[in-house]
């Protein structure tokens, strides 16, 4: 057979759109015994660009890729780093856990589409974050409190498994504090030290005084929590449209294409990871 | 000059011809099957076949695809790049031409995707229309996929003595001028009223075996997302995979890192992957947004007939009938949405 052609084959060059940037990690923190926080800085101090509520794909070769959550607020004061908060539980989660100050990552992003901030502004906000939710809510909650004339009334709920899985406890401490903020936390389980409130997170919402004509709820925890903390937001009378959420999924490019992230016709890596609950109402693969 | 006959005997210079610029890759028989395959002379292709088992999407955004190397220990890739060279896929019927533009549509909506665009500027396309039904898995007459209609640079049709060649872009021209003297001219009109002709006759052996027609299809899927028939087929269903993997239209992947034998370094690749498997949309914690069998089942056919008409106003089921033929459970198309049809109907 006649293999003539066979050297025809050209090499052309790709502009890749799965290139990484390269990060370097400029401070780590254990905050639990899974969790544990990264302030990532990109090259030249480049700020990542990122609104509240996008996620990143972080990269080590060998290993892979996983889309995270970016942690901290544009807002923050040093903006040539961004932070963030990952949970040991796979293989890439593992391999990340074991990089320290000065280690080299791979950063795409940001992706998504961030919470909607300006139909935030000007009314008031309950926050309701869950267990790690609270590592992306973060990034808004910081946000408003560094924009805060623009919004209302703020309240914060949180909520997780037990005292010593609380993430950010100093932070929030000075949430806590803060004159213009109603913070109230709950765990599910306490231990002999704890003094604060006992139970799942919906048995906050009752006592939130808030005003349904001119609030927004954001809320992010896991997929079981969303079912029982809109229940009460509507039974409080939070307008569907005014609850906002945030879906975990596990994005592989982040680009609309994969198709790992898909709702029904949507894609989360596009067209979330932050919805109105009026947007994903109804669609069974959601929640 | 849109329209030009190509003499039957003509059609191994015509090839020979094409071979001197291009690679060809076309319908090749591989035991009682039909294979796209590199081909160095027109005698090795079958142009008479029923869909390949792989349709041409693998030359467009191949089943294993390099994204780019990559050095242990590095953060960006040393190199991203594609080798190939001009290719022309020879004899694709219109419903694979079809599946071509309905990934065209996924991976060239903003953001692009590079690597496809840059293969899918090398890849010219030649069809070869069906003059007969391939077999009863097709459902192509009610997608309105059986005729050429664009997606094409020259679509051959066997106009019994001889074939009809129209011409559809300037690389489809380039090639029509450089085979001048194999070619007889004739009037546009005269070629096109013969091709109407024939495409009347071909009608004729085409079978309709969907209940639905193509302006029904959306409804009937949108009213049937409770529907208990996609129990029935999440029963049968054996979660192989089967089905994404020859369709011409599925376009799923997962990115991982192949690395080297000496783990000095490898390559960041990207796999075909498939919502029929059950990993496929569970998250780090374990949850699994599609964990039955049967959600599995109904979000690939409403992949094919809901959600693409809303992202891409496009049905993305192209007809060709891999996924009936394939499936080692005997789920069918056709019986599927017929079923779901005359659910709707019955209401």
């Amino acid at each position: 057979m006649c293999k003539c052609n066979q050297d025809a084959s050209k090499t052309i060059s790709v502009d890749s759109i799965y290139s990484p940037m390269e990060g370097t990690i400029v401070k780590t923190e254990n905050m639990t015994e899974t969790e544990k926080f990264f302030e990532i800085k990109l090259e030249e101090g480049k700020p990542l660009g990122d609104i509240p509520g996008q996620f990143v794909e972080l990269s080590i070769f060998g290993i892979g890729e996983a889309p995270i959550s970016v942690s901290s607020s544009p807002t923050k004061q040093d903006q040539s780093t961004f932070e963030i908060v990952v949970r040991n539980v796979g293989m890439f989660t593992a391999a990340l856990n074991k990089l320290d100050v000065g280690d080299k990552i791979g950063v795409r992003g940001p992706f998504g589409r961030p919470f909607p901030i300006d139909d935030l502004k000007g009314n008031d906000l309950m926050f309701v974050a869950g267990g790690l939710g609270i590592v992306p809510l973060r990034s808004l909650i910081n946000f408003v409190i560094d924009r805060r004339r623009d919004f209302g009334a703020v309240s914060i709920l949180l909520g997780c498994k037990s005292p010593n899985e609380r993430l950010f406890v100093d932070e929030i401490d000075k949430w806590s504090n803060l004159t213009d903020i109603n913070y109230a936390c709950t765990v599910d389980k306490a231990d002999p030290d704890w003094k604060g409130n006992v139970g799942v997170i919906t048995t906050l919402i009752p006592g939130v005084d808030l005003d349904v004509n001119k609030t927004y709820a954001v809320v992010v925890g896991p997929p079981i929590m969303y079912k029982f903390v809109i229940k009460e937001l509507l039974k409080k009378g939070v307008p569907e449209n005014k609850i906002v959420l945030s879906l975990e999924r596990r994005m592989k490019c982040g680009l609309g294409k994969c198709g790992h992230c898909q709702i029904n016709d949507l894609y989360v890596c596009q067209d979330g990871p932050t919805f109105l609950y009026s947007e994903i109402k109804g669609l069974e693969e959601a929640l | 000059m849109r329209y030009v006959y190509l003499d039957k005997d003509n059609l191994g210079k015509f090839f020979d011809l094409l071979k001197e610029d291009y690679k060809i890759v076309g319908p090749v028989k591989k035991e009682n099957k039909f294979v796209f395959a590199e081909v160095e002379d027109v005698s090795e292709m079958s142009l008479e076949y029923i869909p390949t088992i792989l349709p041409p999407k693998k030359y467009f955004f191949p089943q294993k695809e390099k994204l780019g190397d990559f050095n242990m220990g590095d953060t960006k890739m040393s190199q991203t790049s594609i080798e190939m060279q001009p290719t022309v896929i020879f004899g694709a019927h219109t419903c694979d031409i079809d599946g071509i533009e309905c990934s065209d549509a996924v991976f060239h909506k903003d953001p692009a995707d590079p690597y496809y665009s840059k293969r899918s500027k090398m890849i010219t396309v030649i069809g070869y229309e069906c003059m007969f039904q391939c077999d009863d898995c097709a459902t192509c007459v009610t997608m309105d996929t059986h005729n050429p209609k664009a997606g094409y640079d020259i679509m051959i049709t066997d106009a019994k003595d001889k074939y009809i060649l129209h011409v559809n872009s300037p690389k489809g021209n380039e090639i029509i001028q450089k085979a001048g003297e194999l070619l007889e001219n004739d009037s546009e009109e005269k070629i096109k009223s013969y091709l109407v002709k024939l495409r009347e006759e071909k009608m004729k052996k085409f079978k309709v075996s969907l209940i639905a027609n193509y302006n029904e299809l959306k409804d009937i899927f949108d009213g049937s997302y409770n529907s208990k028939i996609w129990e029935d087929v999440g029963k049968r269903c054996v979660s192989c995979g089967n089905c994404t993997a020859v369709c011409p239209t599925c376009y799923c992947f997962d990115i991982y890192d192949d690395v080297k034998l000496d783990i000095s370094g490898g390559d960041r690749t990207r796999i075909w992957d498939s919502c029929q498997l059950k990993p496929f949309a569970e998250v780090a914690g374990g949850e699994n947004f599609r964990e039955e069998r049967s959600s599995r089942q109904r979000h690939r056919l409403f992949r094919k007939f809901d959600y693409s008409v809303n992202k891409y106003n496009k049905f993305f089921c192209t007809g060709c009938g891999r996924c009936t033929r394939t499936c080692m459970a005997g789920i069918s198309l056709i019986d599927t949405v017929n079923d779901l049809t005359k659910e709707k109907n019955n209401v």
